[in-house]
């Protein structure tokens, strides 16, 4: 599964993207955040504050409770401020 | 029609593309978001997730012409390194009676500032910030 990362999100991560083999288990866009939070520090830093993050599934907005199953590309990316 | 560009966009070729597209347009509207020069900033980098910028692009339009009666709808959205006064954004509408195209237009630029994958980072003398959303943009897409 590839992740993907933007604005402030990539900056603290150091890392636009990178491709990851989910352990088995991790059903939803929650239980991939509490893992990923668990491997590494620099996502402690990115989810502090979960409501500042959002996160989209293959494209789509979705919300943390969403099935990441057959997920191809999960991106992860402030509240957007363009325009 | 869509475009995500780097480079500067020419509205006079824009209009001149949208013109042609059909006998009964009536009214043209065009909306420019640009840098505003303000507070000492030296320059505003605009970072884009493209793949679902166009997709929610897309979206937005179509949400458009199922409540407005418009001929076409044109947006052009620019990243990278902008500059005060540089253009960011390109909103073109176009109907056969001026109030579909005004609105439809004015609907397009709130919901994208809310919606689209797209983020400013500001640059000044001493620092630079990621620009968060504003209050007033969610509460001008709540109007509709």
């Amino acid at each position: 599964m590839k992740l993907k990362y933007f604005a402030w999100v990539k900056e603290i991560l150091g890392k636009d993207e990178e491709n990851i083999d989910i352990p088995i288990g991790i059903k939803t866009l929650g239980d991939l955040i509490d893992w990923l939070v668990s491997e590494d520090e620099a996502f402690v830093e990115v989810f502090k504050n979960r409501e500042l993050v959002k996160a989209a599934i293959d494209l789509e907005l979705q919300d943390y409770s969403c099935s990441i199953e057959n997920a191809k590309e999960i991106a992860f990316f402030p509240p957007v401020t363009g325009g | 029609m869509i475009k995500i560009q780097k480079e500067d966009f020419n509205i006079s070729n824009e209009l001149d593309s949208i013109n042609i597209l059909s006998d009964n347009i009536g009214s043209v509207v065009s909306f420019i978001g640009k840098v505003r020069p303000d507070n000492n900033l030296i320059s505003m980098t605009l970072e884009c997730y493209e793949t679902m910028a166009v997709k929610e692009i897309e979206k937005i339009i179509n949400k458009a012409k199922n409540r407005w009666d418009i001929i076409t709808a044109t947006v052009i959205h620019r990243y990278g390194k902008l500059y005060p006064g540089d253009n960011i954004v390109l909103i073109i509408t176009a109907s056969e009676h001026r109030s579909q195209s005004i609105e439809a237009n004015q609907f397009i630029i709130d919901y994208l500032k809310t919606e689209v994958p797209i983020w400013k980072n500001e640059e000044y003398s001493e620092h630079r910030d990621w620009v968060k959303t504003k209050e007033s943009d969610l509460l001008s897409k709540e109007k509709w």
